[in-house]
């Protein structure tokens, strides 16, 4: 037996020899495989940088002025926002179409509920934010107890939700003059705080401190690993001890939450309630989280990234329109981005096999 | 009976409609042996097992845990007994680290308001937990345990899967055919390692197909058939084409000269 | 698809008491979307119509704006169910006139709603804003509001990059009548005076109209005039402009006359804005196929155009000097949505 297991013991010198032998021969490229291995967000960090700092030499202060700079931000912060909700579905192999529709639908509920129905302001944006968690749950509901695919609960979800918003709303506006007069508080997020010419919205903070909430939340708490344990392999999780179902609906609901919260950030920036705003948050959502590196089979990448994609994205646009190309450009670099970022996630799972 | 068996059956009765799976399945691990569990396909070796490891409820009989009868609920509830199954899948995330596979589900928080208001995690403390683990088992052969599981060969996950079932299995190790996807080296250690785990002190029941594996390993051999325990063989004393002729009916139990 | 059926109760008899000279009949009304409150306010005034004449009206309406197959699924509906006439509001101006010919083969009578077709003959009838008189109108104001236009600094917040007819219309009657070259008459952007800063697409909501607004002041700070396609992209114009200080000193004019916009003028949100009036377009042209379906006529263009014109007037708090403009109140009473 001893000898056994003395056995077991001399193997590993070898296999470390072959391990350093195999890092000397590739060098450069095999530790870069690696960086980008363990940290997935570090590609759209330097796709970011590279992109930031193309845009400065092509175009200088214009574009690398402070003002320009926070400009990008607050452009990005309700896609970034929504893109939070959706990485988190992402992150557990799912998918959320319905996200745009929520924040309209929480952005609608809490005009109408304060300004039309006269409740106080507090209360409207309460019941705005129970709104997208309770969407949230009953696609959580659907897909972690009932078993749909996300796909489709999703699919539904937005249609249902997108035509609940139109008949509540009857298409109409609300001003941002009467929401300014009746209910300032939801104008809330769009007061700007400004340093030396960078203009920070409250939305811009906002997200920032979403991405730092919830990096903290997947990276240091059991939650947050058992929501990259199921989007990795919910049966393993299962077996290993993970509560998947209650895993998916807390997942779920909080990605409906925060597309809550994105709605309340929607009306700081457009001033008013327009249930015409956002038919695109979804697609615009799935492209910052694709760009960012999370894997859309789930289990794999960062909201760091997600941040990052959204960024780019919105570097991009930016920067294409001050240099006065036609805003057909910004798609065709987004959908080569989108190629690129995908065939990234597949070398490396790839090489993870 | 001179011991206390540590985990045993009686009478396991479970229906799938029409087919019966198990039929008054009887079973008995004592402690410190490794026990194999042989039969054939279909023969409802692994509806015991299942049942033993709380995956599936008996529709009659019972479960005695150190001779007191128990009900599982689930795998969680078997594992509340110190019942820790190595699954053939390993149950492993492969994007995650070694340590956060070793406590997934069962994560150590950190004293104090980090732990108690932020729920934050002593990943320092369940690193080191791993680490001791693996090296109690002779596997430190890895490099990082905050490397991936996916970057590991077979074996090495099958380690970490073994390790986990060890850190947090107090009574009992059910390991479900756990060289079936390895080659002859990693098959090895895995064997290897079932024995070091055995000298820890740790009983455990080895579901497999492989005879030679089984002999090499086993102190005694559960032979099952038609959803019952047919016989147990010693390995010292039965030759492995014997067990193979047991578990596929081609001989009968008394031929042997040994009974359940 | 959405389908609603209304206005079947009607008879002749109450027809007749309503006062019009129509028996019934049945008419479809196709729009691009059922979302935007300019089409939602267009059913609403066709099934006030057709309530009234006891004309049987179905609404159909595309997925979102540019959603041709639904609009030709719709058409073959129609034809199907051999009414007497569609009121269309087209997302694919060209492509959709195949399916235009094979209603009106079928004995159809086809009116287009607000967007022309391209050619505009492929319909029976148009019934439209004038579009480029609109943007003349606004064009105009800010001309005369601002004396000396050589200092202009203009940025446009068009609809989309597809240039939709209603999109280059508007864009170049009110470059037009501001007083700027605008080149070839079919596509903006390709205007070669120093005064505009540039051209950014809104996709004519607040959202697409405050980051268009952004990107124009990066381009340029020193814009001091605003076009925009319509009012929701000039609401949104204006938190942009609030959230840099600029609001006091940037003029912006729109087109489309709802009740909200009417209220941003009242609020000095926008200068002036076309209003234009999708109520009567709609109801018009219920008229115009319940009197077809009794009396086989057609209806005639307005004198001097190849369309119907269904009005538009100009909605300022500023009134200048030489146009024809309506106040406020006025707007107010003859909004939409």
């Amino acid at each position: 037996m001893k000898n056994m297991s003395e056995k077991s013991d001399q193997k590993p010198p070898a296999s470390e020899a072959v391990a350093s032998f195999d890092g000397g021969r590739t060098g450069v490229l095999s530790k870069l495989t690696n960086l980008i291995y363990t940290m997935p967000a570090i590609v759209p960090l330097f796709v970011l940088t590279l992109a930031v700092a193309i845009f400065g030499i092509l175009l200088g202060d214009r574009f690398l002025s402070p003002f320009a700079l926070t400009l990008i931000l607050q452009q990005v912060a309700i896609i970034g926002i929504v893109a939070m909700a959706q990485s988190l579905v992402i992150l557990t192999a799912g998918i959320d179409l319905s996200v745009g529709a929520v924040m309209i639908l929480s952005s609608v509920v809490m005009g109408k509920f304060s300004v039309d129905l006269g409740l106080p302001q507090e209360i409207a944006i309460i019941c705005g934010l129970l709104c997208g968690l309770i969407c949230g749950l009953i696609s959580g509901f659907l897909v972690a107890v009932v078993k749909l695919p996300p796909f489709i609960v999703t699919l539904g979800m937005w249609q249902i939700v997108l035509a609940t918003v139109f008949l509540y709303s009857g298409s109409e506006v609300i001003r941002s003059q009467t929401i300014a007069a009746e209910a300032p508080l939801l104008q809330f997020f769009g007061k700007t705080v400004s340093i030396a010419g960078a203009n920070f919205t409250y939305g811009v903070i906002f997200l920032l401190l979403l991405v730092a909430g919830l990096t903290y939340a997947l990276g240091q708490t059991a939650w947050g690993r058992h929501v990259y344990a199921v989007g990795d392999d919910p049966a393993a999780a299962e077996l290993a001890g993970v509560n998947v179902r209650k895993t998916l609906i807390s997942v779920y609901a909080l990605a409906g939450l925060i597309c809550a919260f994105a709605g309340w950030v929607l009306i700081g920036r457009i001033g008013s309630v327009s249930p015409q705003s956002g038919q695109f948050a979804n697609i615009e959502s799935i492209t910052a989280v694709v760009i960012g590196g999370i894997s859309l089979f789930g289990g794999r990448g960062s909201v760091a990234g997600t941040l990052f994609g959204a960024l780019i994205v919105g570097v991009f646009t930016l920067g294409l329109r001050l240099l006065g190309l036609d805003v057909q450009w910004t798609y065709l670099l987004i959908g080569l981005l989108i190629i690129l970022a995908v065939g990234v996630d597949q070398r490396i799972r790839k090489a993870s096999l | 009976m001179t011991k206390q068996t540590i985990l045993s059956a009686r009478g396991l009765v479970k229906r799938y409609g029409r087919v019966t799976a198990l039929d008054r399945c009887d079973f008995d691990l004592y402690p410190g042996e490794v026990l194999a569990v042989i039969g054939d396909n279909g023969a409802g070796k692994s509806s015991m097992i299942k049942a033993l490891s709380g995956a599936i409820q008996p529709d009659e009989g019972e479960i005695l845990v150190e001779g007191k009868s128990v009900r599982f609920s689930s795998p969680i509830g078997a594992r509340e007994y110190g019942i820790e199954t190595v699954y053939q899948t390993l149950a492993l995330s492969p994007a995650l680290s070694i340590a956060d596979n070793m406590f997934m589900g069962r994560e150590i928080r950190k004293s104090g308001m980090m732990g108690r208001v932020f729920k934050q995690l002593d990943k320092a403390r369940m690193r080191q937990l791993s680490r001791e683990k693996l090296s109690e088992l002779g596997l430190m052969t890895i490099q990082s345990i905050d490397q991936a599981v996916e970057t590991l060969s077979g074996g090495q996950r099958q380690g970490v899967a073994v390790a986990r079932a060890a850190a947090f299995g107090s009574r009992v190790i059910i390991m479900d055919e756990p060289t079936a996807a390895l080659g002859v080296k990693e098959s090895r250690k895995v064997l290897d390692l079932i024995l070091t785990v055995k000298e820890k002190g740790m009983p455990i029941i080895l579901i497999s197909h492989n005879m030679p594996h089984v002999f090499e390993v086993a102190d005694r051999i559960h032979i099952h058939r038609l959803g019952r325990r047919l016989c147990v063989v010693n390995p010292g004393d039965c030759k492995m084409s014997d067990a193979v002729a047991l578990m596929t009916g081609a001989m009968s139990a008394d031929e042997i000269g040994q009974s359940a | 698809m959405k389908i609603m059926t209304a206005g079947l109760a009607g008879l002749a008899i109450s027809a007749a008491a309503a006062g019009s000279a129509a028996a019934a009949g049945s008419v479809c009304l196709i729009t691009k979307d059922a979302t935007n409150p300019f089409f939602v306010k267009m059913a609403e005034g066709a099934f006030a119509k057709a309530a009234e004449l006891g004309v049987e009206l179905r609404s159909f309406a595309g997925r979102f704006d540019g959603d041709h197959e639904t609009q030709v699924a719709a058409i073959e509906t129609c034809v199907a169910s051999g009414v007497d006439g569609i009121l269309l509001v087209a997302s694919d101006t060209s492509a959709i006139t195949s399916s235009v010919q094979t209603a009106r083969d079928a004995g159809l009578l086809v009116i287009a709603l607000d967007t022309p077709l391209d050619p505009i003959d492929a319909a029976d009838m148009t019934f439209a804003t004038d579009n480029f008189q609109a943007g003349v109108l606004i064009g105009e104001w800010a001309a005369r509001t601002m004396g000396d236009t050589s200092d202009a600094r203009i940025g446009l917040l068009n609809i989309n990059v597809s240039q939709p007819t209603v999109g280059v219309l508007r864009n170049q009657g009110f470059l037009t009548g501001f007083g700027i070259d605008i080149g070839d008459p079919n596509r903006w952007g390709d205007e070669d005076d120093p005064r505009i800063v540039g051209h950014e697409v809104s996709n004519g909501n607040a959202e697409g109209g405050r980051q268009g607004m952004e990107n124009l002041l990066a381009i340029d700070p020193t814009i001091n005039l605003v076009y925009t396609i319509n009012e929701p992209a000039a609401a949104g114009a204006y938190e942009a402009l609030r959230s840099f200080g600029r609001q006091d000193d940037v003029m912006i004019v729109s087109v489309d006359g709802g009740c909200p916009g009417v209220e941003d003028v009242a609020a000095g949100v926008i200068g002036a804005t076309a209003q234009q009036y999708p109520l009567q377009m709609a109801a018009l042209g219920v008229e115009a196929v319940a009197h077809y379906a009794a009396t086989g006529e057609l209806p005639e263009p307005t004198d001097g155009k190849d369309f119907f014109d269904t009005g538009v007037g100009l909605v300022t708090d500023a009134p200048v000097d030489g146009m024809e403009q309506l106040s406020v109140e006025e707007g107010r009473a003859l909004c939409w949505g």
